[in-house]
């Protein structure tokens, strides 16, 4: 493919000091680090959408700020349109922020109680100085509101947050980090916390935009079957780390390390009839501080064997553009 | 005869605005053994018949008509002393949303079970540790952890001391109200796998509320779906989910993404769910149903037997007949 790359990210870390109480750091010298996001790699394309899958605690959320500068990583390279953001002063990184927006989890904890719907979705062009005059900004905030299907939008644009039910703030959400008309948006579980009914009007919703604007999005989820249908290519977290990168229908079709078979066999069938053999993988994520030796999902993995605890496998390339790690990828 | 049988159900919340008809003329029944799903989006009023059949009800919830029958006795009939000393957690448990905070924070975990069985059975206290140790082990948690306390334990393993503490004194009925919504998918598999072994083990009747239909699907041999009020389908689980008549229920089997198989196209409901304070006339899901006909806005859906134990209360199907 001769796709454009929009998002290059090298070997990316992002590591979480520890505070200890008063004693605690008179008796030891170290600090101990929560490897977050321990040196990860990948490119999205322009047009594209990757899934970045895992349990709560992989890392995903974490690598998901770090791309837009939320939180600044620890090492690790990442390139916007080939700018290195790492390099760019506070305000040029402002600048480019129009660029690149971000769908928080929590649609009632995003949005401002105390503003109105139409103030809410026009605050960015006023912040990013887009728009000149008044009559402008409301062009814009009816075209975004037409697109979420939050219509007629003066139906809803003189509400408050409080008085919409959490789809319809979803929708608010997505609306307001498309209306500065971004390349990139960094999606944070945006439907995992609606009701599975709205959230496919949602999702909907948002791949609609997402192919007309040939956006870029990185879409963080813990649900495989989700990721399906919206994402081109997955990458599958664990511990910081990714186990599997790969096309979508790959990856939730035949996957290769035994953690994404288990993430898939975790999700439950609409289907009273479909019922499979279920590989329930053990156990808990383990304490990120002390990751286990060796590969990471050894503990928890049915088909570890001696060198799982001692060597840590590489992410290598199987196939063209599909990559895992483990020693013994599942029907290789 | 059935463990429970909900009759007619009429239940409103008193609200500055109106009354809001949480529960309108719902009527349902649980036969032992059984595993019953009752499955709606959120505000369509599940949880609403989760409390009257509990007798939780805020204040300001008020029930008009019908019946919940429970071994020849109406619960709504009962008074409340009555219903705490022979039905509550003996006869009937529960397991709420978000339950893992529902744990007291510096008792042990063993110590709450144990209380909760010597608060509803005369026995001794060894006997009743005994016990407790022996249910979490069945809940997959382990006597070892009998002395853990909730912070130490992670939200599926809260989630399972729940279950645990829910069959303290061997309930006939166990309600579990969204059981995993706030849980991890593999912590979430865990918590099903142990519902549905103890469904296997125990021969455990229980009303599992969800949104989520492929929870249903996995752990429920019975399904209603609810809609603004009202059951609007009722049946086996399969003939449900295989053989939907309601175009509500339909839609929303059709709104869950499959991990397996042939990738279809996701289903989506237009509009949103109404106010019920003022539903909408004749069927409730009119406004927002794609077969809308004249006498859909008009008139109720009476409901009907489509086929043998399948009941739906919509007019496409009452046409066919």
């Amino acid at each position: 493919m001769t796709e454009k790359k929009l998002i290059e990210v090298y070997n990316l870390r992002k590591y979480f000091p520890i505070k200890l109480g008063f004693f605690k750091s008179l008796l030891t010298s170290e600090v101990p680090l929560v490897r977050a996001v321990d040196n990860i790699s990948f490119t999205i394309n322009e047009g594209e959408v990757f899934g970045l899958v895992g349990e709560s605690g992989c890392g995903k959320t974490t690598t998901g700020r770090v791309l837009l500068q939320l939180i600044e990583p620890t090492a690790g390279k990442i390139f916007f349109k080939g700018v290195d953001l790492l390099k760019l002063s506070h305000a040029e990184m402002r600048k480019l922020r129009r660029k690149m927006q971000i769908i928080f989890q929590d649609p009632y904890e995003s949005l401002n109680p105390r503003m109105s719907i139409y103030d809410i979705i026009s605050e960015p062009l006023h912040l990013l100085k887009l728009v000149e005059t008044e009559e402008e900004a409301r062009k814009r905030v009816y075209e975004v509101m037409e697109a979420m299907d939050l219509t007629p939008p003066e139906e809803y644009m003189f509400r408050f947050p409080h008085e919409l039910s959490g789809g319809q703030r979803q929708r608010v959400a997505v609306a307001r980090a498309f209306i500065v008309r971004p390349e990139f948006i960094v999606a944070d579980e945006p439907v995992s916390m609606l009701d599975a009914s709205i959230r496919s009007e949602v999702v909907k919703l948002m791949q609609g935009l997402v192919q007309k604007f040939r956006l870029a999005l990185l879409y963080i989820t813990h649900d495989m079957a989700l990721a399906r249908y919206i994402c081109d290519r997955i990458g599958v977290m664990y511990l910081g780390k990714f186990v599997e990168v790969g096309r979508t229908e790959d990856v939730t079709q035949h996957p290769l390390h035994p953690y994404t078979e288990a993430l898939i066999a975790a999700v439950p069938v609409p289907d009273p009839t479909g019922r499979r053999t279920k590989v329930i993988v053990k156990g808990e994520v383990p304490n990120p501080i002390n990751p286990p030796s060796g590969c990471r999902f050894h503990p928890r993995c049915r088909y570890s064997q001696e060198i799982c605890r001692k060597e840590e496998p590489q992410l290598v390339e199987v196939e063209k553009g599909r990559f895992v790690a483990c020693h013994f990828p599942l029907g290789k | 005869m059935p463990l429970l049988n909900v009759k007619n159900l009429k239940m409103y919340f008193y609200t500055l605005r109106g009354w809001v008809k949480a529960v309108d003329n719902v009527s349902f029944s649980i036969e032992k053994g059984d595993s019953f799903g009752l499955a709606g989006e959120s505000g369509c009023g599940k949880t609403s018949v989760a409390l009257t059949t509990l007798r939780l009800l805020p204040s300001n919830g008020k029930v008009f008509d019908g019946k919940i029958i429970f071994e020849n006795m109406d619960l709504l009939q009962l008074d409340d002393k009555t219903f705490d000393r022979k039905i509550r957690w003996k006869k009937i448990s529960t397991v709420f949303q978000g339950a893992m905070n529902s744990l007291h924070p510096t008792m042990k975990i063993g110590d709450q079970i144990t209380e909760s069985i010597l608060a509803h059975e005369d026995v001794s206290k060894e006997e009743a540790e005994e016990r407790a140790k022996k249910l979490l082990d069945l809940v997959g948690i382990g006597a070892s952890r009998f002395d853990r306390y909730p912070h130490e334990l992670s939200g599926g393993m809260k989630q399972r001391t729940m279950i645990a503490m829910s069959l303290a004194c061997n309930p006939d009925l166990v309600i579990l109200d969204e059981p995993t919504t706030a849980l991890d998918v593999i912590i979430a598999a865990q918590v099903i796998n142990v519902i549905k072994e103890l469904q296997k083990k125990l021969n455990l009747s229980m009303l599992l509320i969800s949104h989520d239909l492929s929870l249903i699907a996995e752990t429920c041999n019975k399904v209603a779906i609810m809609y603004a009020g009202k059951i609007v389908e009722y049946g086996d689980a399969v003939s449900i989910f295989k053989e939907s008549l309601h175009p509500y229920t339909t839609k929303l089997i059709n709104a869950f993404p499959s991990v397996l198989g042939r990738k279809t196209e996701l289903s989506s409901i237009r509009g949103f769910p109404p106010d019920l304070l003022v539903p909408p006339s004749g069927c409730r899901f009119h406004p927002r149903c794609d077969y809308a006909m004249d006498i859909c806005r008009k008139e109720e859906p009476p409901v009907i037997e489509a086929n043998r134990e399948h009941y739906v209360a919509c007019w496409l199907v009452g046409g066919k007949k």
